[in-house]
């Protein structure tokens, strides 16, 4: 009887369409939103991100995420390196500095000021030049997207010109010389990130009595690095975090005091409901229209459970290709996305969610029919 | 002359209380297997949920119902779907052919329901459209039939599993006389024979000719049972 539940699914083309556009409509609009959602979300962590070696960050014990910079003391490197169980620990500066364009027009960058001797911290995947070269006088490493836009050089005809190696900029009133070109997560707000040493950061920065940012740590071999925070935590009353749960402490700041979940919430919810109303309503219509048939069935002899299974079946095709379609789309608008400022990332999760969004979707559409249909009277086809 | 059908004091009610409204008030009937009976009557009098009670579709409030001996009220639910799907042939009044469906699938319809492999079933129902002569539109869909066609597949669908009931409800009401005529003929020819038995509920006075027996029901009850159209 599967080939009849089919056939009467797709033989009404019009209902099918409707309740595959639905399924699509909600499919697409879910995952979409919540793949910007996603990938607004990552751009709050961008930094962490980008710095996979270490294992610990240490920082003030009242900073609330990645950008809430409460310097420390130089000395409290040293402490750090105290602590049992570390086998590294590195500076690091993360500023917010000014650069000043070709053009005399400034732009906010974030500095980020790596340990001078080890380079721990710099860029993992260079585009252009050799993160050694962060060792030559004034230089600079600027990730891609900014060195191609708000960091270009403005040309006599309005036109921009990448900024490329050996190019120099202004960053509060210290030269940079660029000496690589990076690719980095873009930051939650855009902004370009430039690297150079710690010391140079330093030098770039207002003078401020402390300038280190955070502490990177490596645990040693077979130390748990969540033990190990909390020996740092224990030995010098700094916090300290392993990178994943500071990544989940810096998006947890930007959930609870920033309306974009409720935003985006809003958005997948409109999608959830429309999807539901849409491909819930249309799938009925379907039942309704097919009623007397589904009780010319059950007369001739097909039971409840019989039935039940053709519905579920239904359900799970529309269900099953307005997903595929409305992933489809969202990835193929990714796709065609991907090189503008807008934030978009799908990871596995997110479309295990969508499907599970459109498998209850499905459900609730196919109980309201399955509800009808049990409790459809066979005699109904004896009504002319 | 073995009893097809078996019903002794047979009462059926719809509503509760004061909107209570009784549509068979004691129905006692012996259809024999084998013949042809004519259900007829005016509108209400109930013969619908007669043949409904007879099919198993509807319970009886009281009385007896046994169909080739088995007792209807001893069914429940999913067995008594099944028993349906083994024992009765339908044709209904409207068809109730899917349109997404040919001819031959339409047909195929209670082979299927009883897990007969859907080739084999298309197989049987071809045949059985050839008997019904409709060899020729094996591939249209319903709504590329005429009525008469249509309502030759519904008859071909309702004996291709070779029910030992078949229970028509106003089977040429929606066909011109001719046409009508025609599909009673077919219904003798090929649906009746050995044990097979056809219950019709019909207010087509031009087809009464063709029934063995006439039961005549008024306001819930058998009037009179008479043996050709001449005695009405």
């Amino acid at each position: 009887m599967n080939f009849v539940a089919l056939q009467m699914l797709i033989g009404d083309r019009a209902k099918y369409i409707g309740i595959l556009i639905g399924i699509t409509f909600a499919s697409l609009l879910i995952t979409q939103q919540s793949a910007i959602f996603t990938g607004i979300m990552s751009r709050t962590f961008a930094t962490i991100t980008d710095l996979p070696t270490p294992d610990v960050w240490v920082m003030d014990e009242k900073v609330q995420y990645i950008d809430d910079i409460k310097p420390l003391q130089d000395t409290e490197l040293y402490r750090v390196r105290g602590v049992e169980g570390v086998e590294w620990a590195t500076p690091l500066y993360k500023g917010l500095l000014k650069a000043r364009l070709s053009n005399g027009n400034f732009q906010s960058c974030v500095v980020i000021g790596v340990d001078d001797a080890t380079l721990i911290g710099a860029p993992i995947q260079m585009v252009d030049g050799r993160v050694e070269d962060l060792r030559q006088n004034d230089a600079v490493i600027l990730d891609e997207h900014s060195a191609k836009g708000k960091l270009a050089r403005v040309q006599a005809d309005g036109s921009r010109a990448p900024l490329r190696i050996g190019d120099s900029l202004e960053i509060n009133d210290r030269r940079g010389v660029v000496v690589g070109i990076c690719k980095v997560s873009r930051t939650f707000q855009s902004q370009p990130v430039v690297y150079t040493t710690f010391s140079r950061a330093t030098s770039f920065a207002p003078r401020e009595r402390k300038l280190l940012s955070f502490v990177l740590a490596k645990a040693k071999p077979g130390v748990d690095p969540l033990a190990l925070c909390a020996r740092i935590t224990s030995a010098t009353g700094l916090r300290a975090h392993t990178r994943e749960d500071f990544k989940w402490i810096t998006m947890q700041y930007f959930l609870k005091y920033t309306g974009i979940p409720i935003n985006f919430g809003m958005s997948v919810l409109l999608g959830f409901l429309v999807g539901t109303i849409i491909a819930g309503q249309t799938f009925f219509n379907f039942t309704l229209d097919n009623l007397k048939h589904f009780g010319a069935l059950k007369a001739m002899g097909a039971t409840n459970g019989r039935l039940v299974r053709m519905i579920l079946l239904q359900a799970l095709l529309v269900g099953s290709l307005g997903w595929g379609m409305g992933v489809g789309g969202a990835a193929t608008f990714g796709r065609l996305t991907s090189s503008t400022e807008l934030a978009f990332r799908m990871p596995w999760q997110l479309l295990a969610i969508s499907g599970g969004v459109v498998l209850i979707i499905c459900s609730i559409s196919a109980l309201i029919c399955i509800w009808k249909v049990a409790r459809l009277e066979p005699a109904i086809v004896f009504k002319g | 002359m073995q009893t097809a059908v078996n019903l002794r004091g047979v009462k059926k009610s719809y509503g509760a209380g004061e909107s209570r409204v009784p549509a068979l008030r004691g129905i006692d009937l012996d259809v024999n297997a084998g013949e042809l009976l004519m259900l007829v009557g005016p509108s209400g009098c109930g013969k619908t949920t007669l043949i409904s009670v007879i099919a198993g579709i509807l319970d009886q409030d009281e009385g007896q119902c046994s169909v080739f001996g088995r007792e209807m009220g001893g069914l429940r639910g999913a067995q008594k779907a099944l028993w349906r799907g083994a024992t009765l042939g339908f044709v209904f009044q409207a068809f109730n052919l899917l349109p997404s469906l040919t001819a031959a699938e339409n047909v195929a319809v209670p082979l299927l329901l009883r897990d007969v492999p859907r080739r084999q079933a298309v197989a049987k129902a071809r045949e059985m459209l050839e008997r019904v002569g409709l060899g020729a539109r094996t591939e249209s869909r319903p709504w590329q039939l005429s009525g008469g066609q249509q309502q030759r597949v519904a008859i071909a669908r309702a004996l291709v599993h070779e029910p030992r009931l078949i229970v028509c409800d106003e089977p040429t009401s929606a066909l011109d006389h001719q046409t009508g005529a025609s599909v009673m003929e077919l219904m003798r020819s090929v649906a009746l024979g050995g044990e097979r038995t056809l219950v019709v509920v019909t207010h087509d006075a031009r087809i009464f000719s063709y029934a063995d027996r006439i039961a005549v029901m008024d306001d819930g009850r058998i009037s009179k049972i008479v043996d050709s159209a001449n005695q009405l």
